[in-house]
């Protein structure tokens, strides 16, 4: 059942940053009042936060008059809706028909052990987050994975793991220039 | 001499394959080089086996470049473009050469997919100028009146594409029945099946096609408003229908008194789905759009009487609305040619799996199964035995391959335990486990049943279970009885769809394949060696060499041997994961 997935760390957004608040302004002033306004506020807020925090919750609750329970009832109910922050890369490998057949179980047990996460966690650097969806639309390039906006085709374990680590590589040199920028500075 | 013009296919497809890439590297030649030409940007054309896609039209003909990368894309530029000598082992469709693909295009009418790969879907003009809006033109100035509209729909025979089939012109006539100032009209691109990416295509490819659709049907029906409920992880189609939906309220398509016809207001929104599959289920994706979880509602009373804030609403699927400003124009007896007596016109079928000509077909209705796969499909792939096809997802069955003759059409179909379904077709080869599909699909109902039947809710759980179990090898003997027995009660105590279809994908393939079912519960064996627990690793002792390579991977040392002695594989230290199968050079492990 749908609901299942939620699992009880989720559930009670334990790991929750500090929220700003006032970036909701404009969100529910476009949509206070309108039918059929529920799940656009929180496609809204997702899209501002990368998840919906519980004092986002509530200050819409707040502001829209909208039921607490009807919010969490519908943002539980829909994959979409994430409840915990993710990582800065959301990788999400195709299930679908025609993935399945060609092995995306294989792939998808690759990155879980590559990356040391199961499905819908967070590596702990808040790197990357696994995902795994129904299907992605690219059945010809069968098994796919899509980072962000770019899709991967024609996917093996090997061309996989190259590319989260060619990302990894990128991010540590990224960290790395930070850093240095932060020491010169000082 | 015309410009010669270099166009992109841009799908999702072709994206994937790198074809953004491809696109950028000619901007950067075009640049670099100041050549002259033109660059165009389409979508899909259908052939995703040979994405990326260019086509090059110059005024000696067009040469459609197929599997172009950014090497090959200097290459065919200096050659076709600058030096006029095209390339042909490249080619795979042109008007000058004989294509490698014949089959493929031959097999096809084109009626959908009629401006997919052939326009530029974010250009309002390149639409017209293939005949769009000519359909809502033609009903404003010919002032043809609401009823004719929907006789023309009725007499085309044309019937749901979403899966359903039912007779579109029907549903019309029962919206345009339901007395009430305010109407709905929704375009239904929730498109979840696993498999199928029909209506994608259709979206990011011909966009106006379908809001043209949706204003003839706004119309008929007399609705004032419509909504686009499209799937949340389809950015690209989300993207190009408001861009459309912006280009048609310039053009006056959309708005107030449209066309001159004098009462007829109508504009359109896209919302947003946000993910569960339930909602293709008419009544839940009501539910959806007015802000609630995506649960079905009991019918009666049908979407045509009380449906979208409880006004009368028509829904119809993507690839219904793009047939409709074609029936328009060209008369509903041009569209009744094709097809056989009760499913009448074009079928879109996304051919995926173990197929090498996978990618996007349309073709006329009553041709073989066996046709499409073997002559449009062009075959298994590495000339396997072909097992059989998957038709309808998750709610539809498996037709296996000493049925492969039966016509596309919609009772042929259902006949066999399948449902046309919207198009997904996934073709499956001597190693694909049935038990594993069935399984599969299982799985993934299971996970998306919204839970408010309870037939659905667990008994999808229970059929899983067993399932899982069989493949796991701890199957007993009832299991295939107990499977089918959860089945009848699931599709009688199911309100949607979706449980009441829940169920296809496992009766047929223990109706066709039940051998495979009872060789994984009796002999506890896979006979496609699909189903890791029940597979047997072994070393054939002829041919190792003591390389030791295998004993080296294996997590749970379950290999002995000396460096240049034959190995040995310990049974029961084996977790069965194939490292040592996919390791090894000299091809000295046989699995069973």
């Amino acid at each position: 059942m749908r609901i299942s997935r939620l699992n009880t760390k989720d559930a009670t957004c334990e790991t929750e940053d500090a929220v700003d608040l006032g970036l909701l302004e404009s969100l529910i002033k476009k949509y206070k009042g309108k039918k059929g306004n529920l799940i656009p506020l929180l496609q809204g807020a997702q899209n501002i936060y990368g998840y919906i925090p519980k004092s986002v919750f509530e200050k819409i609750s707040k502001e829209t008059g909208l039921n607490l329970n009807d919010m969490y009832g519908v943002a539980t109910f829909y994959a979409q809706f994430r409840l915990s922050p993710v990582g800065k890369h959301i990788v999400r490998v195709c299930h679908g028909t025609a993935c399945h057949v060609q092995g995306a179980t294989a792939i998808s047990d690759e990155l879980i052990g590559f990356l040391g996460v199961k499905d819908g966690e967070t590596t702990p650097d808040r790197i990357f987050t696994l995902e795994t969806v129904a299907c992605l639309g690219c059945c010809s390039l069968a098994p796919v994975m899509m980072i962000g906006d770019e899709t991967f085709g024609k996917l093996n374990k090997k061309k996989t793991v190259d590319v989260i680590k060619e990302i990894k590589r990128k991010e540590s040199l990224a960290a790395k220039e930070k850093l240095t920028d932060n020491i010169s500075k000082n | 001499m015309e410009k010669a013009q270099v166009i992109v296919g841009l799908g999702s497809c072709g994206l994937a394959a790198g074809a953004g890439k491809v696109y950028d590297e000619i901007a950067r030649i075009k640049e670099a080089d100041n050549l002259d030409f033109e660059l165009k940007k389409t979508s899909c054309i259908g052939m995703c086996f040979k994405e990326p896609l260019v086509e090059i039209v110059d005024d000696t003909g067009s040469y459609l470049y197929g599997d172009v990368n950014v090497k090959k894309i200097d290459e065919i530029i200096d050659k076709h473009i600058v030096k006029f000598s095209p390339i042909p082992e490249y080619i795979v469709k042109s008007d000058k050469y004989e294509s490698p693909f014949k089959e493929y295009f031959d097999g096809q009418v084109k009626i959908t997919l009629r401006n997919c790969g052939y326009i530029d879907p974010e250009s309002i003009e390149e639409y017209e100028a293939r005949k769009g809006y000519q359909a809502i033109k033609k009903i404003a100035n010919e002032k043809i009146g609401v009823q004719e509209v929907i006789k023309t729909v009725l007499d085309s025979g044309l019937r749901g594409r979403g899966g359903g089939g039912f007779p579109t012109g029907m549903k019309w006539k029962f919206a345009n029945g339901s007395e009430s100032k305010e109407k709905y009209i929704i375009c239904n691109a929730d498109e979840g099946d696993p498999g199928a990416f029909m209506d994608r295509s259709v979206l990011e490819g011909d966009p106006h096609s379908v809001l043209e659709g949706m204003i003839i049907g706004a119309y008929s029906i007399g609705a004032s408003f419509g909504y686009i409920y499209c799937r949340a992880e389809y950015p690209l189609a989300v993207k190009r229908l408001n861009i459309a939906i912006g280009q048609a309220r310039e053009r006056g398509y959309l708005g107030t008194d449209i066309l001159g016809i004098e009462g007829f207001n109508f504009d359109v929104a896209v919302k947003e789905g946000a993910g569960a599959f339930v909602c293709g289920e008419e009544t839940a994706l009501i539910a959806s759009i007015e802000g609630e979880r995506g649960m079905p509602r009991k019918r009666p009373p049908f979407p045509a009487v009380s449906g979208l804030w409880r006004k009368p609403t028509n829904i119809n699927n993507v690839e219904t609305y793009a047939n409709i400003p074609w029936i328009i124009i060209n008369g509903a007896a041009a569209y009744a040619k094709y097809g056989t007596e009760k499913s009448k016109g074009t079928k879109v079928f996304a051919l995926t799996g173990k197929i090498k000509n996978g990618g996007l077909v349309e073709v006329p209705m009553g041709i073989t199964i066996k046709e499409i796969i073997y002559k449009l499909g062009g075959g298994i792939i590495g000339d396997k035995k072909f097992k059989g096809v998957q038709l309808g997802g998750p709610s539809g069955g498996c037709i296996p391959e000493h049925l492969s003759h039966t016509i596309v059409d919609y009772d042929s179909v259902t006949a066999t335990g399948a449902i046309m379904g919207s198009g997904g077709m996934v073709v499956m080869d001597e190693t694909t486990c049935m038990v594993d599909i069935a399984r599969f699909f299982l799985d993934f109902t299971q996970k998306e049943s919204c839970g408010k039947c309870t037939f659905c809710r667990i008994g999808t759980k229970r059929m899983l279970e067993i399932l899982t179990r069989i493949t796991e090898g701890e199957g007993k003997e009832g299991d295939i009885e107990k499977l089918e027995e959860l089945s009848i009660q699931i599709k009688d105590g199911s309100l949607c769809g979706l449980g009441q279809t829940a169920p296809n994908p496992v009766l047929t393939t223990i109706k066709y394949f039940r051998d495979e079912y009872e060789a994984h519960i009796r002999d506890k064996k896979c006979p496609a060696l699909n189903c890791k627990k029940l597979l047997t690793y072994e070393i054939i002792p002829e041919k190792c060499t003591g390389c030791m390579v295998c004993k080296k991977g294996c997590p749970t040392q379950a290999i002995e041997g000396e460096r240049k002695a034959v190995h040995f594989i310990h049974q029961n230290l084996c977790i069965k994961c194939g490292d040592c199968y996919s390791k090894c050079k000299f091809d000295s492990i046989k699995v069973y």
